[in-house]
């Protein structure tokens, strides 16, 4: 995947040996995608429990990157980097970046190493996490020497070197994030992942996709039809959605980079199509026996199974984080309300009970909790409920239509569909707890049905 | 001798008459020619009012004709837009629904016992039953919500007698409303059951 980047080992001699293995680690990671192998100091990563929905955030420093040759277009790409960091960071619901005005000396100029930083400097100002950066530009190819300490115990936690083509400064940024996210929530995090949507093109929905934060948006689907309910696959290769292209509506599992890909052909609805993770299976609501039921789909959207046996609509699958069971929306005691069927031992269990209508239920990639919609009084919202205590909590209130809520591969935020502004459709975020809602892109047409692409690593 | 002499006598005679008849003949001759001209004239007049009257007689028939042509244009394109006016109201009179439901009111039982009507009478039509849903909902769950709809209203035409297989149904969900503000009366107006003739 990312064959441009190097890590190389640098400073920190205390260090020697972590750092040795992280750097492997991380080098088999890039290359062959290799992650579920987890470090052997997984202990000390529980910095920061992005499931507390009390988190505060915590302040983290990131200083102006030093410029090694010193040129206009190493101090313009330093500057870029450094933004793209920041943004970055903003993004999570945990961390929250230090106005520079406040900081009392420029490690750009006096150090970015361990032994020349003096961290009561930032201990001072409130601190509690220091980035570095260092920028060397030759020949259009950067080298990006990144670093990010806690301040308190005066440590590097995490030092990196990345090198690439200009263009991959974005990458690079965001690589250097994951690792971020990795040492304080022992997660990988959001910055490598993926958002589908549907946006209408011409009045026609079509599916897009574009990074976590909103940019590189890609239009995936051509159809001049109707598409809803894009899905992609852990591996991120393969896109599920619904189209009307063909007359009725059919499931259509597309890779995304090889232009080819399979098509449901079943007389009646084929619909609400959801990827299992870490396998290349499907669950969707078929509709051909003449009964809406939920089934289980090869890649190639053959059927391996049927899951739920109830006369009227079931509807709307989604998988546990370890595939054995799945969460849904049934009708069967009149009102619509969110199930969950066990696969093997075919127990259902209902999860609602509050308000008369409850639908389109995601799985937390943590197993605990589910986020579903609830509408009352004409009024639609998201609410999360864990699992086991069956307590809804409202997220969104008094503002517009929200629905499709799907879990950030960490399980730290939610993105979602809101009409709160003038009452067009539009993708937000916000963080687990409902705090932090905003519009996550801006984009021509109505957009709306995001899906949150899930971890590459079952384990995460 | 006096035989002969009867007989030059009865010749004078017959000469005579003779000479007298062509005298009178001739005299005939010339009267005749004029009532012979008259007689002309009289056919050629007869002759141009029996035209003018076959005339006059085509040219009724033709308005006549062109008449009942017309009617008949006219009762046709009456009929038309009779056939036209019902199969409208056949496509345009939507089956409504409640809030999250698909049962069939009794004004929709009435109304598709009216649909069954027409479907009898033009036994060639197929339709396809769409099925919608206002957008208080998910969008998937309005989905199915939409099918249940369609295929309800189709058991019901089923069991009026209507053949299956004329009778396919498609889910729209709450993806083409009809009024799109979000008012209950466009709500009310969204949740229905459309037919379109194939």
């Amino acid at each position: 995947m990312v064959s441009f980047v190097m890590n190389k080992l640098y400073c920190s001699h205390n260090m020697l040996n972590k750092i040795i293995l992280s750097a492997i680690y991380c080098f088999l990671s890039f290359c062959f995608l290799e992650i579920s192998l987890m470090p052997a100091h997984a202990k000390d990563y529980d910095y920061i429990n992005i499931s507390n929905p009390f988190l505060k955030k915590t302040p983290v420093a990131v200083t102006r990157f030093k410029a090694f040759n010193g040129h206009n277009s190493e101090v313009e790409d330093g500057r870029t980097a450094k933004d793209i960091l920041t943004k970055a960071l903003d993004f999570t619901g945990y961390l929250k970046t230090m106005n520079s005005a406040a900081f009392l000396s420029n490690p750009a100029e006096s150090g970015i190493q361990t032994g020349q930083i003096n961290f009561s400097d930032w201990t001072g100002i409130g601190a509690e996490l220091l980035i570095t950066g260092e920028i060397i530009e030759t020949q259009g190819r950067v080298k990006l020497k990144l670093r990010f300490f806690d301040t308190f115990k005066a440590e590097l936690l995490v030092g990196k070197i990345y090198t690439g083509p200009r263009s991959q400064i974005r990458k690079m940024i965001h690589l250097f994030c994951s690792e971020i996210s990795y040492k304080l929530t022992g997660k990988w995090g959001i910055f490598d992942s993926q958002i589908a949507f549907i946006s209408t093109v011409k009045g026609k929905k079509e599916v897009f996709v574009c990074d976590f934060d909103g940019h590189n948006i890609e239009q995936i689907t051509t159809h001049k039809s109707i598409c809803l309910s894009p899905s992609l696959s852990f591996d991120r290769k393969w896109l599920a959605y619904v189209s009307y292209a063909k007359g009725n509506p059919q499931i259509f599992i597309k890779n995304i980079r090889e232009k080819r890909g399979f098509t449901t052909n079943n007389k009646g609805m084929n619909i609400s199509p959801a990827w299992m993770p870490g396998q290349l299976k499907l669950a969707a609501a078929l509709s051909f026996s003449g009964d809406q039921e939920i089934y289980l789909l090869t890649l190639k959207g053959e059927i391996i199974k049927r899951v739920t046996k109830s006369w009227g609509i079931d509807v709307s699958p989604g998988f546990s984080p370890d595939g054995k069971k799945i969460v849904f929306t049934s009708k069967r005691t009149g009102t619509p309300q969110i199930h969950i069927k066990d696969i093997e031992s075919k127990r259902v269990q209902r999860m609602t009970f509050k308000g008369l209508n409850n639908t389109s239920a995601v799985w937390s990639p943590d197993g605990k909790k589910i986020a579903y919609v609830g509408i009352e009084k004409n009024s639609i919202n998201i609410f999360v409920m864990d699992i086991d205590l069956k307590m809804p909590v409202q997220l969104t209130m008094n503002a517009g239509d929200n629905e499709d809520p799907s879990w950030s591969p960490d399980g730290s935020m939610l993105v979602f569909t809101s009409n709160r502004n003038g009452g067009i459709s539009r993708i937000f975020v916000m963080n687990a707890s409902g705090s932090d809602q905003r519009q996550l892109l801006r984009l021509e047409g109505r957009q709306s049905q995001p899906d949150w692409s899930m971890s590459k690593n079952i384990k995460n | 001798m006096k035989k002969r002499v009867w007989i030059n006598l009865v010749m004078a005679v017959l000469v005579a008459g003779l000479f007298l008849t062509v005298s009178c003949a001739k005299k005939t001759v010339v009267s005749d020619a004029t009532t012979i001209e008259d007689q002309e004239k009289i056919q050629a007049e007869a002759k141009a009012k029996a035209k003018a009257k076959a005339k006059a007689k085509a040219a009724e028939e033709r308005i006549a004709q062109q008449n009942l042509e017309d009617q008949m244009v006219k009762e046709k394109a009456l009929k038309e837009a009779k056939m036209q006016a019902a199969k409208s109201e056949f496509e345009n009179q939507d089956i409504h629904f409640k809030y999250d439901s698909s049962k069939l009111s009794s004004m929709a039982k009435m109304m598709l016992k009216e649909k069954s009507a027409w479907l009898k009478e033009n036994y060639s039509a197929s339709v396809i039953i769409e099925g919608h849903c206002d957008n208080r909902g998910t969008t998937e769950y309005n989905l199915a919500l939409g099918e249940r709809r369609a295929s309800t209203v189709k058991a019901y035409l089923i069991n009026l007698g209507v053949s299956a297989a004329r009778l396919n149904t498609i889910s729209y969900g709450e993806e083409q409303p009809l009024d799109s503000r979000q008012t209950e009366e466009a709500f009310t107006k969204n949740r229905r059951a459309h037919f379109a003739i194939d």
